[in-house]
């Protein structure tokens, strides 16, 4: 199994009762309540968490990017990935991931993931995603082309990485004149990529298609099943055998001395009104274009007022799903178990702790973690023979058939 | 206002042209009027639209990927939408034609005028957009919902309701969202404007009749000079009681301007 740590590095300095007040915490929910002094403070201890991960034992840290918003402090992912990449060891950077679509120009993103990988000497993994919907609007970024931003900077970032330069690129939204980066990856053919996601179809038949691990961000063990049923047909329609090595899951997971303050501290996981991404601007969250025609009538009655938000649930739910788990080690364990067992996935993600949890606490979580709870689920993962890529060597892609490997002299 | 008892019998046709089918309803007799709607579509019946083919024959085409109009999906710019209809006012044979671009459509509009200086036999645009404004904003409809957008476009909320009742249908929602969804596709960034066609609005030899609701919240008034200042042959014309959607607040006002204008040619 590959055990990951995972942050959304929460802007817990923010004045909640005016998000609340507003409506929203994203997107125009004014940056006149971010205070950089505290932001300092959070930048620097979210760092020691990400150290201390990889001291108790974890084999990756996931990261992530947002934008306007106070649920997460990351506006740039590689800036976090170039940190890690020279103050850890051991643990493999995992970006989940890189918003394509908002990206002008690919071969820039292409040469910082290169220069993180050979100075983290091969250790990244990188991710994409096509940024939420909020974030087209931020970043001033069509909404109604964001698949074909996302697929089209993929193919463009891959060749890069790939294909010996110059070369010319000529796409629909893309057209490069010189592709030429002087930094290319360490690790050949080029670095994993893994692909997360929450809600659609076509980013699972998407990632499936290209043999790339999809991870599944926190949703119930019952829809997770149907996107292993959906993956692994379009696996098998793609001539491969899907299996726990394509399977990745965030587990929003918080560890604790007593039940009681686990219990506590993982309602946290609610501080924005149980929305995934912010408490959402039903518009702003997803502007026309941005989400599936086959969601139109749904977004559209929830977009006015009139349904309910389709990716919302309460707390209690989600504990009953597992979206949550909380506890001491000794009673986490068992729910891990039949998660492992029932949707058989290699990488594990823990989101350990999120909102207004203290240092303190999170630090404790951190370690609990480590100490208890990865050795008992590493041990699940060899029972039930859930090799992560790294232990399967799968392929990088099902068209690059070779596992990655740093060049030699690294 | 009066309502048309009636609703008006359109011939409704799909009609292909360059990389495109266009959805034509075309109803009345008299000088062609060729009428380009707005953003958010156009409900089939409109008290205006009886007004006006009482003295034209009004041809109101649904824009490519607006309300029947299937999508292309090249298509990139208002400009391309403007160029598409030059080929179909040439696929069609019509000529003398006037133009009447309300809104959304008022800048479509101001693209073909702009394409042939001598093509049209009156214009007329009515709460254009197209211009960057030289103060405030045009209303973003990125940052609001379906109903508070249409909503925003009249100057009375009962009219809004008249139009489209309290509580707009799923279906209806469901057609402003596509219509919002080639919106974005082709007038995205800058938004709602074209930044060179000002300067080209000054080879225009047609001449134009601008009309602008006084309470209209979309497209700030100043966008109204703006066009009569930079079409050489112009006048400015405000509409009393209406926002954005004249021809839905003011139908028989703004049909009258209308006649009156073209008939002076």
């Amino acid at each position: 199994m590959h055990l990951m740590y995972f942050t959304e590095q929460p802007m817990s300095a923010y004045p909640a009762d005016e998000g609340r007040k507003f409506g929203a915490t994203a997107l125009m929910f004014s940056n006149k309540h971010f205070d950089p002094v505290a932001g300092s403070r959070l930048y620097n201890e979210y760092i020691e968490h990400y150290r201390l991960a990889e001291e108790v034992g974890f084999d990756g840290i996931m990261l992530n990017e947002h934008h306007n918003a106070p649920f997460c402090m990351q506006a740039k992912c590689n800036v976090f990935a170039s940190i890690l990449a020279a103050t850890t060891k051991r643990v493999k950077i995992v970006l989940l991931g890189n918003p394509l679509p908002l990206a002008d120009n690919p071969v820039r993103l292409a040469e910082e993931l290169a220069m993180i990988d050979m100075v983290s000497r091969g250790r990244l993994v990188s991710g994409f995603v096509r940024g939420g919907g909020q974030e087209q609007l931020a970043t001033g970024v069509n909404p109604a082309y964001n698949r074909e931003r996302f697929e089209e900077a993929h193919e463009l970032i891959v060749r890069a990485w790939t294909q010996a330069g110059p070369f010319r690129f000529e796409g629909t939204h893309y057209q490069h004149r010189v592709v030429n980066p002087w930094a290319v990856p360490l690790q050949k053919p080029h670095p994993r990529i893994w692909i997360p996601g929450v809600l659609s179809k076509e980013t699972i038949i998407w990632a499936a298609r290209q043999r790339y691990p999809y991870i599944a961000l926190s949703t119930a063990i019952d829809a997770t099943k149907k996107i292993w049923e959906l993956y692994d047909s379009i696996a098998a329609e793609s001539g491969y055998t899907g299996g726990p090595e394509n399977r990745g899951y965030l587990q929003r997971c918080h560890v604790a001395e007593t039940e009681e303050k686990a219990l506590a501290n993982a309602r946290q996981f609610m501080w924005m009104q149980g929305e995934f991404t912010g408490l959402a601007h039903p518009v702003w969250s997803s502007p026309s274009g941005y989400f599936s025609p086959s969601y139109r009538k749904a977004f559209v009655e929830y977009a006015v007022g009139r349904g309910s938000n389709p990716r919302a649930a309460a707390f209690e739910d989600q504990l009953r799903d597992q979206q949550i788990i909380a506890g001491t080690p000794k009673t986490v364990i068992p729910k891990l178990r039949r998660l492992l067992e029932e949707t058989r996935p290699s990488i594990l993600g823990f989101w350990a702790s999120d909102g207004f949890v203290s240092n303190q606490d999170t630090t404790t979580c951190i370690r609990l973690l480590g100490q208890e709870v990865l050795p008992a689920v590493r041990e699940m993962g060899k029972e039930l023979e859930l090799w992560s890529p790294f232990e399967a060597n799968a392929p990088v892609s099902i068209s690059q058939p070779a596992p990655p490997v740093p060049r030699n002299g690294a | 206002m009066s309502v048309a008892a009636a609703p008006l019998a359109w011939t409704t046709e799909d009609v292909s042209v360059a990389g495109a089918s266009v959805r034509l309803r075309s109803a009345g007799s008299g000088a062609p009027l060729l009428v380009l709607h707005h953003d958010i579509g156009t409900p089939e019946q409109l008290p205006f639209y009886a007004a006006l083919a009482r003295r034209f024959t009004v041809l109101l085409p649904s824009h490519p990927g607006y309300d029947g109009s299937e999508r292309p999906a090249w298509m990139r710019s208002v400009r391309d939408v403007a160029v598409l209809y030059q080929a179909l006012i040439a696929r069609r044979g019509w000529s003398d034609v006037a133009l009447l671009g309300l809104g959304f459509g008022g800048w479509i509009g101001a693209e073909m005028a702009t394409m042939a200086p001598r093509g049209f036999r009156r214009l007329v645009l009515v709460g254009a957009m197209g211009l960057k404004p030289q103060g405030g904003e045009i209303l973003d409809q990125a940052l609001v919902s379906y109903i508070e957008y249409v909503r925003a476009g009249f100057a009375d909320r009962a009219a809004f309701e008249r139009q489209f009742s309290a509580d707009p249908s799923t279906a209806q929602l469901e057609q402003w969202d596509l219509n919002r969804e080639m919106t974005f596709r082709i007038a995205w960034k800058p938004y709602m404007y074209n930044p060179t066609l000002a300067p080209l609005l000054g080879g225009v030899e047609t001449p134009a009749l601008i009309a602008w609701g006084r309470g209209d919240r979309v497209v700030p008034a100043v966008c109204g000079e703006q066009y009569a200042r930079a079409l050489p042959k112009s006048r400015l014309s405000v509409v009393d009681g209406a926002g954005h959607f004249v021809e839905m607040e003011q139908p028989e006002a703004l049909a009258k301007l209308i006649v009156q204008f073209v008939d002076e040619s």
